[in-house]
């Protein structure tokens, strides 16, 4: 018997992973899909969110707050890229006035700080480029963008340097009380574990109502998203969110940390928690409320398209903590906005609660640091050069748009936790994630992938299961290989 | 650093067409840089016959026509440095190149030869809503792995778009098996060449669906369908009711080439609104002293005949920069595009010029019982008529010098479409 098993390798999953891996705990954590950040932690809006949006007293708004000051420190332990850059929540037209002074009270009483209203010359002279209707705003000083995906990998990386074992394509199918603990019945075998971590995302529902009689609900809420190419980053500054409503913060137009801009999401309550559909209302939904942002969107400019799920709980808020009828069964369910920016506290919480019930000692050669693959694109030319010598597959240029080199992507594969998909890889190093949206790369990705990992290209997926890329080969294997 | 005359960034048709008439015209300090393995560029994996009929009259196959330039550049001796990747251009002509072979290396041009061709507008460009499953390829990425690789991505296709590539590459998945079900075109007409409808659709059975689009991708992991409705020409928006489920593995995009230009943003070069290319004279000068730029980088041609005529005067006229004899005009006329001419090049033309230049567009739409006109400010100087202009085919206008006298105080060319009653 082990001592930890998590459910979800999403960013909570991997961020109480590495928190409870500062322990001398056994830990396994278990991922449904080919790889970790593959559900609503790799398609959201990458906001660290300053925190005056959610209800005060509410699990949202303390996580929240108690997340978005933890990432200095986390991004630099980690390596990962984020940016202070504010957000604003905007007005457009005059009545708003009132609903932003009620939004920025609930900030203050969320102990949210430097928290002020702006008026047209401050918000234009921050953002020129806004649309015209645009009247006041929130000014949220500690709002940031974060990549979502680095973020989550460098938890599950750190996580597994120190000792956590993961296993993916391994659904949990289901969770018994035994005497002791709990037995995991999963796609990648039984595990037996002292306590078990819910951090399902979409699903934390089914694998709660598992095991207590504390029943959740989960509903999947659908956002859309566009990506804008980054020819326009420099656009907007900060994240600008438009006056929130009850299904969400509204279609925001944001930055992101690799020079893209987002415009999204939109919310549409769906049943099916599979369905991670672009549609064409959904899609028209976002560039109808993002152009009073943005009023003149570059139309020729989007180079893709998105939906995520948000896993959101019929309490509307998190649940977080030990099941009320099931000692040693964990929950992090309902996680979904503020989600991403409370995960590191999430962690932390979790971690040290398991660990008092464990009563575990942290260990003494815990590694807090993990460097991220050195990314040639950001490199001086004296680095370039260093790096190229060190390695020549710094010198070949495989994503051609991010300017990803073969030596980043094979280390992504190498990597603990590595890649074992297209996706994987886009993810790990941004190839494929740029303007010809991998039409130039991809032949070489598949390559490199079944080099490392010794497949063959009929093997190779984009995310997992049959995403298949190749039917069949056109001549015998020999010819082939010549060809 | 290294000292370079000429530097050729990409060895594709129009890299090897520029270095050739300039290594012929007398300069002997070329080198060119090419990102692949190998030269050819595209050509490479465009195994199928047609080109070469303008340049050589006969029908080579693409790595054929590719081989005559190959091996006219290793009879010059021209040095090429292939597997090297421009990385950086400054407008002082300063280019940083990297390698497996040598590292990271800096150049000091006297003259840059744009010549980087295009890349294919991807799905995520169109918006086009459903899944995003494995099984959407551009169409040539598909030509890549079928052609160079021996991978057959699917065996039941609908191709979006009808771009030359997607044309092509129809015949070609049908001849390797797979069955082709339809050619889907938003447009009323085709954005590919008459020859290839008929060739590689025509010829095979395969319906050209214009006013007619995907809009949606099903499939959860893999491709399994798509949904195709037709569009009301007008607005290109589906109209319900038509909407017909296509069950497929492989969707191949062809909607669109974009000239790949980061390396000339970087260089500090005007780009064209129209042609996504960089801003040229006759000389095919960019707006940055002594950078050219030819072939597809600049505007996406329809033959690669033309990419290597274009491409040989840049050759002539980098070198003419490189010894100080290209004459610069003060004053130059701007080309304007009227009525049903989009892109037209160059985009200025010199006052005073010496010999004909050719003025290259795209028709924007079909029009038949037409002429182009050539207007000198307010004045008509040419006229070319043809049975049809369509946007699949760029039509190429002789600009005479004498069309200039007299021109006065006229700061503009205009080309339009004048569609006879």
């Amino acid at each position: 018997m082990i001592d930890v098993v998590i459910i979800g390798g999403g960013v909570v999953g991997c961020a109480v992973a590495r928190e409870l891996s500062r322990y001398d705990l056994s830990v396994s954590l278990l991922e449904k899909t080919d790889d970790i950040c593959n559900g609503q932690s790799k398609a959201n809006t990458a906001i660290i969110h300053g925190g005056y949006d959610a209800k005060p007293g509410t699990l949202k708004a303390k996580f929240n707050v108690l997340g978005n000051k933890m990432y200095d420190k986390i991004c630099k332990e980690l390596d990962v890229p984020y940016k202070w850059n504010t957000s604003l929540v905007v007005s457009f037209g005059q009545d708003g006035h009132a609903k932003l002074e009620e939004l920025k009270e609930q900030g203050i009483k969320n102990g949210v700080p430097g928290l002020s209203i702006i008026g047209q010359d401050e918000l234009r002279k921050r953002e020129p480029n806004i649309g015209s209707t645009a009247y006041e705003a929130l000014l949220v000083t500690n709002g940031g963008i974060v990549c979502p995906y680095e973020l989550t990998q460098a938890y599950a990386e750190n996580a597994a340097v120190n000792g956590v074992e993961f296993y993916r394509n391994a659904e949990v199918t289901g969770v018994e009380k035994i005497d002791g603990g709990w037995k995991v019945t999963s796609k990648a075998g039984t595990f037996t574990a002292k306590a078990v971590v819910n951090c399902a995302g979409l699903y934390s529902d089914v694998i709660n109502n598992m095991v207590s009689e504390d029943k959740l609900k989960i509903v999947p809420r659908r956002g859309e998203y566009y990506i804008v190419d980054k020819n326009y980053a420099d656009m907007f500054h900060a994240a600008i969110f438009q006056l929130p409503t009850k299904m969400g913060k509204g279609i925001l137009v944001s930055p992101t940390v690799d020079g893209t801009v987002l415009l999204g999401p939109t919310a549409e309550d769906i049943d099916d928690k599979t369905d991670t559909r672009t549609t064409a209302f959904g899609l028209s939904k976002v560039l109808k409320y993002a152009s009073l942002t943005w009023e003149d969107i570059p139309r020729k400019k989007f180079i893709t398209t998105f939906s995520g799920l948000r896993a959101h709980c019929d309490r509307d808020d998190f649940v977080l903590g030990e099941a009320p009828d099931a000692p040693m069964f964990f929950n992090a369910a309902g996680v979904e906005s503020p989600g991403l920016t409370s995960s590191p506290a999430i962690g932390v919480y979790l971690a040290e609660m398991i660990a008092d019930k464990l009563d575990s000692k942290k260990k003494e050669n815990f590694n807090p640091i993990r460097k991220g693959i050195p990314k040639f694109r950001e490199m001086s030319d004296e680095e370039r050069a260093k790096a190229i010598s060190a390695n020549p597959d710094y010198a070949k240029i495989v994503c051609r748009c991010e300017t990803v080199t073969e030596a980043e992507i094979r280390e992504a594969i190498r990597r603990p936790v590595g890649a074992r998909s297209v996706d994987g890889i886009k993810r790990r190093t941004r190839a494929g994630m740029g303007r010809c949206q991998a039409g130039f790369c991809t032949p070489r990705t598949l390559e490199i992938l079944c080099e490392e990992l010794h497949i063959s290209p009929l093997e190779v997926t984009k995310f997992g299961g049959d995403s298949k890329y190749i039917d069949s080969y056109l001549f015998e294997k020999g010819d082939n290989e010549n060809a | 650093m290294r000292n370079v005359d000429i530097l050729i960034i990409g060895g594709g048709p129009a890299g090897l067409a520029a270095a050739i008439s300039a290594y012929e015209a007398g300069s002997r300090n070329i080198l060119i840089l090419e990102r692949d393995e190998n030269l050819g560029g595209i050509l490479k994996q465009c195994i199928h016959n047609g080109f070469g009929l303008h340049t050589f009259k006969e029908e080579l196959t693409g790595p054929e026509y590719a081989q005559r330039y190959i091996d006219k550049v290793i009879e010059y001796g021209i040095p090429t440095q292939c597997d090297t990747m421009v990385i950086d251009v400054t407008p002082d002509k300063v280019v940083t190149a990297v390698s497996r072979g040598a590292g990271l290396e800096h150049f000091k041009a006297k003259s840059i030869i744009l010549a980087m061709g295009c890349r294919e507008r991807p799905r995520g460009a169109l918006g086009t809503p459903g899944w995003r499953c494995s099984g959407i390829y551009t169409a040539g990425t598909a030509q890549k792995l079928v052609n160079l690789k021996g991978l057959m991505p699917g065996k039941k296709v609908v191709i979006l778009g009808s771009g030359d590539i997607g044309l092509i590459m129809a015949r070609r998945m049908t001849f390797m098996g797979a069955k082709v079900q339809a050619c889907v075109e938003l447009m009323p007409f085709s954005a590919g060449l008459k020859r290839n409808i008929v060739q590689c659709l025509d010829d095979y059975d395969i319906p050209l669906l214009l006013s007619h689009t995907v809009i949606d991708i099903h499939g959860k992991e893999h491709l399994e369908g798509v949904t195709v409705a037709e569009v009301d020409p007008k607005t290109l928006k589906p109209i319900e009711g038509t909407e017909q489920y296509y069950e497929c593995d492989t969707l191949l995009l062809s909607v669109g080439l974009i000239p790949e230009n980061e390396l000339t943003n970087m260089a500090g070069v005007k780009i064209s609104q129209a042609t996504n290319g960089a801003e040229v004279n006759e000389n095919l000068q960019t707006s940055v002293d002594g950078v050219f730029s030819c072939g597809n980088v600049l505007h996406v041609h329809d033959l690669v005949d033309y990419v290597s005529e274009e491409s040989a005067k840049a050759g002539i006229n980098a070198f003419k920069y490189v010894k100080g004899e290209l004459k610069e005009n003060e004053k130059t006329l701007e080309v304007v595009n009227g009525f049903g001419v989009s892109g037209a090049v160059p985009q200025r033309i010199s006052q005073k010029i010496d010999e004909p230049i050719s003025i290259m567009f795209r028709p924007r739409g079909v029009f038949k019982k037409a002429q182009v006109c050539i207007d000198v400010g307010d004045k008509q100087v040419a006229t070319k008529k043809a049975r049809i202009f369509t946007p699949g085919e760029m039509v190429t206008l002789k600009f005479k010098p004498e069309y200039l006298e007299n021109s006065g105080n006229a700061d503009k060319i205009t080309v339009r479409v004048e569609v006879q009653q």
